[in-house]
Formats: structure tokens, C-alpha cells, sequence
């Protein structure tokens, strides 16, 4: 294994003003690998996510994902990022598939005149997401399940080696979580790293080969069994910050 | 019949007869189908307020570029660009919110240009800038309009689909290694000369109508943008032309009447449309409203 990790924090520091979101985050995400992002509200999750995409600059600390600065890795379309649902806006006049072509803009000339490689790259990752029947829908009449796999087929499309998920369970029923729980863990087989920020921890041993606790560092990285100890959980959530974690 | 299909063509052909009516048609058409492109994404992103706030504060830039005597557009990118910057600085410092810092850039900035209109002696009437004077446009005003409007459009439609993604989501066109900054910029530099071309037609207090109504319209007509591209342009040129011919036949301003037909045809499509007032009732009224799922 000599490949560089997916993702590679290291000592990173974020500040909004007077309130510190992260404070020292090591963090190194290797390839073909469910994580899932636990912590409580405020605990830096989002921030993580956005300062791993570029789209938040650390205060202190490097970022790099599989070996390249940000800027290089964004610029070769590296980095899949599927948004929380608050932060989309579902009345937007614009269909299923052409929220997956925007995955191939980085792929295409200036003018982002699509190619027959990127119409069969778009009808391959609908295929793969089960929206190819509903791909000329537009993106709101979709149910909470179906966006987010939109969303990842628009990472697939992008032929995204890293995909992050900010809360993707939110809203989604039951039976849609697992759908969508199957197909990511099918990406990490295919060797694609996966970071799925959630507060669902039931879903965790199904979704994810590792957990990262976080609250503003990483307090745990490892089996996801280990992190749902109590001890463990009582100090990412505040319960007990003094508990130390048994060895 | 016939009697009134020639009245009717009448009612169109009368007015061309006169050369300012020709000029005033074109440069209305023309300045409309630029401003419509341009409103459907001023709609979608909800920079309704931030079209207003560009469309007042170009007035001093297309005042000062007067007296200097430089091109209204090099006045007008500088102020409206610069209008936004300071709208930044504002709202940056965390006491402001953002509604209140356009309010405060733009009255201000729109009161500079009255007060150098009002000590500035001019051959040209300034203060036409401020209500537009579609029936005065020189020959060389609309060679200028022409110019610009076909630069604006183009630039449009040839980034619509990066400006669409940045509409539409941001944060993904940064993470596939563009600049939503530039991308923001682009269009606010679009806005801005748009303004330009508008403000000689229907001036700076209405160029906002024509910088929202248009997309707003068509958004009601369709749930792609690609039609929203097509239907705003056409129902804003359609109304340019009943506004100017109006104007002729009312003898009532005609920057007015433009606004008010693409006014009058956003009501008609909200109460009447597809998706409208009329057609929510009936399908609440019928098997109530399916829910969209597969």
C-alpha cells in the first residue's frame, strides 16, 4: 500500500472570528474506505468537509488529497462533494441529468459542450444510482433518497475518487438510507474513499468501515465498533469531556 | 374582417413610418432581449435587489464618463462593480446586514450621480438618464446599444452552463476547479452593462423591472432554464414592441408602458399559467395535489 491517502489532514486549524471550529485536526483517509464523521452539533463536521474541499482556507495546517495540494486536486476533479439538502435549492429549473452532466464540466472544454463520452459517462452513473427512468425530472420532484443519489451520481459521473457527504440521511426514510447505504459501500469497493458526515449512528456499522470521532480534533479513528463504546461516545458528545478512553 | 386586418397592421406599420420610432422600437427590443437573458439568472440566484442596487449606482459612473467625455460604459462597469465591492466592505464588517448595506451603496451612490447631473451644464438632457428617452436615440446611441448588447449576449450564452452551475450550486463549481468568484464577477460585470444599454430606454429607476420581470415570467412557464432562456427574451422583446407602439398611439411614456406590459403579462401568466393561481385551485379542487415520487 503505497499509495498516498485519499485525504490527508494534518494540524489543521479554523477560526471564525472568535469561535474556533477546528483546533488541531490529523486526519488520513485511505483509499477504498467507508468513514463515517461523527459529532455533535458545532463539533466542526461541516467545517472539516469544507476546509477538505478548498472552499474553507485553514488558518494553520495542510491539506492534501491522494498526494496533491487542493487547488491541483479540485482542478483534476478529484473531490465529489454531495451538499447538505438545506444548502440546495430544490425549485431550481433544472432536471436530473443535467445535475449529473454538471459532474463533467471539468471534463470539457470552455464552452461545456458535452461529448459522447461524457452523455454515456452521465447515462452509466444513472444507471448505477437507479435514476436513468427519472432522469428528465426536475430536481425537486425527487423524494429525499432519490437527491442524494442524484448528487453521488453526479460524483460518479465526475469520476471522483473521494466523495463527501455532509449529512446524507437527513430527511431520508428508512428503506432510501439503505439504498443509499449499499450503493457507497459499493463505491469504496470499487476503491473510491467515502466521507459521510452523520449523527445516525445506528446506521454506522452498516454504512461505514471506519469512524472518526470529532469535536473539533479528532478524539477517535478507527473500527467503527471501538467508537461506539460509551466512553468513547460520552467524550465526542460532550457528556464527559475529562473520561479518558480505554485502551 | 379584412377592415380590421388592415386596421391592425395599420396600428403597427404607422409608426415606422417615422425613422425615431424605428430607432426606438429596435434599441427597445434589442435592450429588452439582453435584459431578459440576463434576469434568469438574477431571479434564480435572488439578486433581485443586487440588479436594482447596480441599475442606480451606474448613475454617476455614466454622469462622471459625460463629463470626461469617456465611454457611459467604462463609467458604468467601474461603479457598478465598484458598487458591489463597497457593498462587501459594508456588510464585512458584521454589524450591517446585507439588505441594509445595498440600501445604504445605492441611494447613496444614486444621490452623487442627481447631484452631478444637477451641477453638471450639458447639451444633452442628463436627467433623461434617470427616465429614459427611447424616442431621442441618435443613430450612433444605437450603435453603441448594439454593440454592447451583442458583446453582453454573447458572453451570456456562450458561459451559460458555468453560470447556471454557479447559480445552481457553487460550491460544486469549486470543486471541480472553477471560480465561483469569477464566475459572480462575470455577471455583475454583465449587470452592469446591461444597465447601460437599458438606461437610455427605459432609465435608471425602471432598468430593474426589465432586469426581473422577464425571467420571473418564464420561470412560471417552465421547469428548465434552457426554455427560460428562450421564453423570457421573446415575451420581453413582445412587450418592447406593445409598449413603443402603445407609446405612439397613448402618447404616454414609453419606458412606462414597457414595464407595465411585462408587468401586466407576469400577472396574466401567475393568475392564468400552467403553474398558476387558476391551475393550483384546480388540481387542489380535483384529486388534490399527487404527490411527485416514483
Amino acid at each position: 500500500m503505497n499509495a498516498p491517502p485519499a485525504l490527508a489532514l494534518h494540524q489543521v486549524h479554523v477560526r471564525y472570528g472568535e469561535v474556533t471550529a477546528l483546533d488541531g485536526v490529523d486526519l488520513e483517509l485511505a483509499p477504498g474506505r467507508v468513514t463515517g464523521l461523527i459529532g455533535m452539533n458545532g463539533s466542526g463536521k461541516s467545517t472539516l468537509m469544507r476546509t477538505a474541499m478548498g472552499m474553507q482556507r485553514p488558518d494553520r495546517g495542510t491539506v492534501r488529497l491522494a498526494g496533491h495540494d487542493p487547488a491541483r486536486a479540485r482542478s483534476r476533479g478529484l473531490a465529489g462533494y454531495v451538499p447538505q439538502s438545506e444548502a440546495v435549492d430544490w425549485d431550481f429549473p433544472i432536471s436530473v441529468r443535467e445535475v449529473v452532466m454538471m459532474g463533467r464540466y471539468g471534463h470539457q472544454g470552455p464552452l461545456r459542450r458535452p461529448s459522447r463520452a461524457d452523455r454515456a459517462a452521465v447515462d452509466e452513473a444513472l444507471d448505477r444510482v437507479e435514476l436513468a427512468d427519472i432522469a428528465e425530472r426536475q430536481i425537486g420532484r425527487l423524494s429525499g433518497g432519490q437527491r442524494k443519489r442524484a448528487f453521488v451520481a453526479r460524483g460518479i459521473a465526475q469520476d471522483a475518487s473521494l466523495l463527501l457527504l455532509d449529512e446524507p440521511f437527513a430527511g431520508v426514510d428508512k428503506r432510501s438510507e439503505a439504498t443509499l447505504v449499499r450503493l457507497l459501500r459499493e463505491l469504496a469497493a470499487d476503491g473510491r474513499t467515502v466521507l459521510v458526515s452523520t449523527h445516525d449512528l445506528h446506521a454506522l456499522p452498516q454504512l461505514a468501515d471506519d469512524a472518526v470521532l470529532l469535536l473539533r480534533r479528532v478524539l477517535y479513528h478507527g473500527p467503527v465498533a471501538g467508537a461506539l463504546e460509551p466512553a468513547v461516545l460520552a467524550r465526542a458528545f460532550g457528556l464527559d469531556p475529562t473520561a479518558e478512553v480505554p485502551a | 374582417m379584412i377592415g380590421l386586418d388592415i386596421g391592425l397592421l395599420d396600428l403597427v406599420l404607422e409608426p415606422l413610418r417615422y425613422d425615431f420610432m424605428v430607432r426606438a422600437l429596435v434599441t427597445t427590443v434589442v435592450a429588452a432581449i439582453v435584459c431578459a437573458l440576463l434576469s434568469c439568472w438574477l431571479v434564480l440566484i435572488g439578486w433581485s435587489l443586487m440588479g436594482d442596487a447596480v441599475s442606480h449606482a451606474v448613475l454617476p459612473g455614466v454622469v462622471l464618463a459625460y463629463i470626461v467625455g469617456a465611454p457611459f460604459a467604462l463609467g458604468a462597469v467601474v461603479f457598478g462593480l465598484g458598487a458591489v465591492a463597497l457593498i462587501g466592505l459594508v456588510r464585512g464588517t458584521g454589524r450591517v446586514k446585507e439588505d441594509a448595506a445595498i440600501g445604504i451603496v445605492f441611494t447613496t451612490l444614486f444621490a452623487l450621480g442627481l447631484v452631478l447631473i444637477s451641477v453638471t451644464p450639458s447639451q444633452t438632457d442628463l436627467g433623461h438618464i434617470i427616465f429614459g428617452n427611447i424616442l431621442g436615440i441618435s443613430r450612433g446611441d444605437l450603435l453603441q446599444i448594439g454593440v454592447l448588447a451583442a458583446l453582453v449576449a454573447a458572453v451570456l450564452l456562450a458561459k451559460r452552463r458555468d453560470l447556471t452551475l454557479y447559480a445552481f450550486d457553487p460550491a460544486h463549481a469549486h470543486a471541480i476547479g472553477l471560480s465561483p468568484r469569477r464566475l459572480g464577477a462575470l455577471l455583475l460585470g454583465a449587470l452592469a452593462l446591461t444597465c447601460v444599454v437599458a438606461l437610455q430606454v427605459v432609465g435608471v429607476i425602471l432598468v430593474v423591472a426589465m432586469l426581473i420581470i422577464p425571467g420571473a415570467t418564464a420561470r412560471l412557464l417552465t421547469d428548465r432554464f434552457s426554455r427560460m432562456l428562450v421564453i423570457a427574451p421573446v415575451s420581453a422583446a413582445l412587450c418592447a414592441i406593445a409598449g413603443i407602439l402603445g407609446s405612439f398611439w397613448l402618447d404616454a411614456s414609453s419606458g412606462g408602458l414597457v414595464v407595465l406590459a411585462q408587468g401586466l403579462l407576469f400577472a396574466l401568466v401567475l393568475v392564468l399559467g400552467p403553474r398558476g393561481v387558476l391551475a393550483a385551485r384546480r388540481r387542489a379542487g380535483g384529486d388534490g395535489i399527487v404527490p411527485a415520487r416514483a
